[in-house]
């Protein structure tokens, strides 16, 4: 269970003198603040700048806290800031146990037992040595899921993790995501253009322009 | 210490390229200590001048410069003008990686063994075809205005020019530029001509040059298939560098000054040639012709590559055939009983040289992998555009290895270093680096920057993640850039003839050294060892990703 807050103090993002986006907003451990706005209104470029990957043309300014450190002058490695992209992005090469095992720190027993237990609760028991390329859509997310929580980030950022979902398998996994970051107490930044995502986080919303 | 690595990989490349064509100079003009001569003068030019045949000599190579690439290039734009897409299409692109690695000297010989009056071409169409019951009296192979040497030029040319510009390529969309052009009323192969062709050139310049400047100042290939009397100038100023008479260093140095001069002649005639062919493109776009000549370039378009891979299969035969022919009568088509005994008889002599030319074609290849993988992952971790510096990578391709290679050598006298292996290697890594990074700048920038963001955000290192995660997800280019490497460094002659000092000999520099003399049946022999070499590395690099990713299914798509 983590109590962590994620601060974004006068956050300003500017592409070629023009600034792209400004917020500044507090993020509760649990809660779920939405992020909305048109392709094109920097959203994708805010995940990137809290993360630690902006890249260089851009201009920034404001910070970031956790638990009331900046962060920002840190590597993405040492931000201990979690990401999930729009694919699952299971590294293709590893099995779907060493994709966990690579998010884990701690000896290798205790991980094998940590990632039985994990994917016994997301409900995929066993399947530890498959092949990532063999998972279902749904399986895939739900490990990418698990693999992020092993990683035991501090905050957690998700850009459009549900938008290259079927409708079905999408309520399923938005259910599961949320449920899953409320319970660790995880303070998330969620980007989307669909209002449904918003209303299922339930939190406070925020508009780009 | 990565920051470091493009700097240190331009400057490894540039300073002695540079340096030693500069260098190369000195002897030239009569500075040149160790032989004992330290005084500046113009002997060693009136000297060269006087050599007899010395216009004819340079002649050639100038003319092979300039028609070695003009009737590539224009066989394999026609080529893709008129085979884009198509079954004949396919089944040519799965075979251009194996033809490139075809050294040039086994190709040489193979075509020499070919088309020879004695060769297999002449044997199966007589006497039937021609009547013929002795070898003809014809100097086809080292004909006297370098044609042979020519046509083996285009046919190993063909292949690279053609790899070159499909990788350009996709980024013009061609697909749908014809697709315009056809709505338009072109037909397709004057569609391609006219709205591909000008916007693909500027894309290949680069490789039509190091063509260029290879075909004009080719040694190896000019002493298989190019003129004897005179030879091209490349081989005459080897013979010189190699002669017991020290004094002749002077004519040599004299004479790669005047190699550099009539390459660059080539290259200023191309750069005409472009202006020249830039007006008649502009005036035949401006027609608007839309059918004219689309039958013609059509059938030369769709024959020539099926020739060119035709020669390049009868070669091979030729190679083969010879290898393993026991008695062979003049004019049956096939050795009346076949023999090992050629093979058992150079086991002991191939040995050295097969020892040494895996050594330093593995050793030049690994440093030459180590220092692009740095540059490529310096340049990620900087997330700066791709250095402009690069481009002094092709240097090594766009200067006559001769030049340098010697400017090197006079290097080293100055230095009083003796010739030993590591320069040899070092002369390797000088071609073999730009090779190693073409093949695999692409895959390394286009790779998926996401899979590294995921690394950091699961709070993971950057060196943890580069062995784990962007290593693996390369293995299969890295061995591909591995293998032509290793290709390249295989069918080297020049530079381990001449960084050696004659003392390290490859498979390649004793299959050549034996034009002169060795009967065919030993010198297929050899072609066939320096020809195997580079197909062996190939079958490993595409064998092992599929033995050690058989089970993850998403290792074939990420490629």
């Amino acid at each position: 269970m983590s109590n962590s807050v994620l601060e974004l103090e006068d956050v300003s993002i500017s592409l070629g003198g023009k600034q792209l986006l400004e917020i500044d907003c507090r993020v509760g451990p649990g809660e779920i603040l939405t992020v909305m706005g048109p392709s094109g209104s920097g959203k994708s470029s805010l995940l990137a700048y809290i993360a630690g990957f902006l890249a260089p043309v851009f201009e920034s300014s404001g910070s970031v806290l956790v638990n009331g450190d900046d962060i920002c002058s840190l590597a993405a490695e040492r931000r201990r800031i979690g990401l999930l992209f729009q694919d699952p992005l299971l590294f293709p090469h590893l099995s779907v146990a060493g994709n966990l095992r690579f998010a884990m720190q701690g000896n290798a027993q205790q991980k094998s037992h940590t990632i039985s237990e994990g994917l016994n609760d997301i409900g995929l028991a066993g399947i530890d040595d498959r092949d990532p390329g063999t998972l279902s859509g749904g399986q895939a997310s739900r490990v990418a899921l698990l693999r992020l929580l092993l990683s035991a980030p501090n905050a957690v950022l998700l850009d459009e993790p549900f938008s290259k979902l079927d409708t079905q398998l999408r309520e399923e996994i938005r259910t599961l995501v949320f449920d899953k970051l409320r319970a660790s107490g995880l303070p998330t930044i969620l980007v989307t253009h669909d209002q449904a995502d918003a209303e299922r986080a339930g939190g406070e919303v925020r508009t780009l322009r | 210490m990565l920051r470091w690595a493009s700097h240190s990989l331009i400057l490894l490349l540039a300073a002695p390229i540079l340096l030693g064509t500069l260098i190369a100079s000195l002897p030239a003009f009569g500075y040149f200590p160790p032989l004992g001569s330290s005084e500046f003068s113009l002997a060693a030019w009136r000297d060269l001048f006087e050599v007899p045949g010395l216009t004819r000599s340079v002649l050639i190579s100038v003319i092979s410069g300039v028609l070695t690439p003009l009737i590539s290039l224009t066989l394999v734009f026609l080529y893709l003008a008129s085979a884009t897409g198509s079954k004949l299409d396919l089944w040519i692109r799965r075979l251009i990686s194996p033809l490139l690695s075809f050294p040039h000297a086994a190709a040489a010989f193979g075509l020499a063994f070919l088309i020879a009056p004695s060769g297999l071409l002449s044997r199966i169409i007589s006497p039937g075809l021609t009547g013929w019951e002795r070898p003809p009296d014809l100097l086809i192979v080292n004909d006297t205005w370098g044609l042979s040497l020519l046509f083996g030029l285009i046919v190993k040319e063909v292949p690279f020019l053609l790899l070159m510009s499909l990788a350009a390529l996709p980024q013009l969309q061609p697909r749908h530029r014809i697709e315009v052009a056809r709505t338009l009323g072109y037909r397709p192969t004057i569609a391609w001509l006219k709205v591909i062709a000008p916007c693909l050139y500027p894309l290949v310049r680069l490789p039509v040059i190091a063509v260029i400047v290879f075909a004009s100042a080719t040694v190896d290939v000019a002493l298989i298939l190019g003129p004897t009397l005179p030879p091209t100038l490349s081989v005459r100023i080897l013979s010189w560098f190699n002669d017991p008479d020290l004094n002749l260093r002077f004519l040599a140095a004299a004479g790669s000054l005047l190699q550099l001069g009539a390459s660059l002649l080539a290259v200023v005639i191309w750069l005409a040639l472009e202006k020249f062919f830039g007006l008649l493109w502009r005036l035949w776009l401006a027609t608007g012709n839309r059918n004219t000549g689309e039958t013609l370039a059509f059938a030369i378009g769709r024959s020539a590559m099926p020739f060119v891979l035709m020669v390049i299969a009868g070669s091979l035969l030729a190679l083969l055939t010879n290898a393993f022919a026991g008695p062979w009568r003049y004019p049956s088509a096939l050795p009346s009983s076949w023999t090992v005994q050629h093979w058992a008889n150079s086991l002991s002599d191939l040995s050295a040289p097969l020892f040494n030319t895996v050594l330093i074609s593995v050793s030049s290849t690994l440093l030459a992998l180590l220092l692009v993988v740095a540059t490529l992952e310096s340049e990620r971790q900087s997330g700066k555009s791709r250095s402009t510096a690069l481009w002094l990578l092709y240097l090594p391709l766009l200067i006559p290895q001769l030049v340098f290679l010697f400017g090197i050598i006079v290097l080293t006298e100055f230095a009083g270093w003796q010739a030993n292996l590591s320069l040899v290697i070092f002369g390797h890594l000088l071609f073999v680096l730009p090779y190693v990074f073409l093949s695999l700048s692409e895959a390394y920038r286009q790779l998926d920057p996401r899979w590294a963001q995921v690394a950091s955000t699961l709070g993971v290192s950057q060196l943890k993640s580069f062995w784990q995660i962007r290593i693996p997800l390369l293995l299969a280019p890295c061995l591909t850039a591995v293998a032509i490497g290793m290709a390249i460094s295989i069918s080297l002659f020049l530079p381990t003839q001449l960084l050696g000092a004659g003392r390290i000999t490859t498979i390649t520099s004793e299959a050549v050294a034996l034009t002169s003399g060795a009967n065919r049946n030993l010198i297929s022999v050899w072609a066939v060892v320096q020809l195997s070499l580079p197909i062996l590395g190939f079958m490993i690099a595409l064998f092992i990703p599929k033995l050690v990713w058989r089970n993850r299914s998403g290792m074939i798509e990420t490629r």
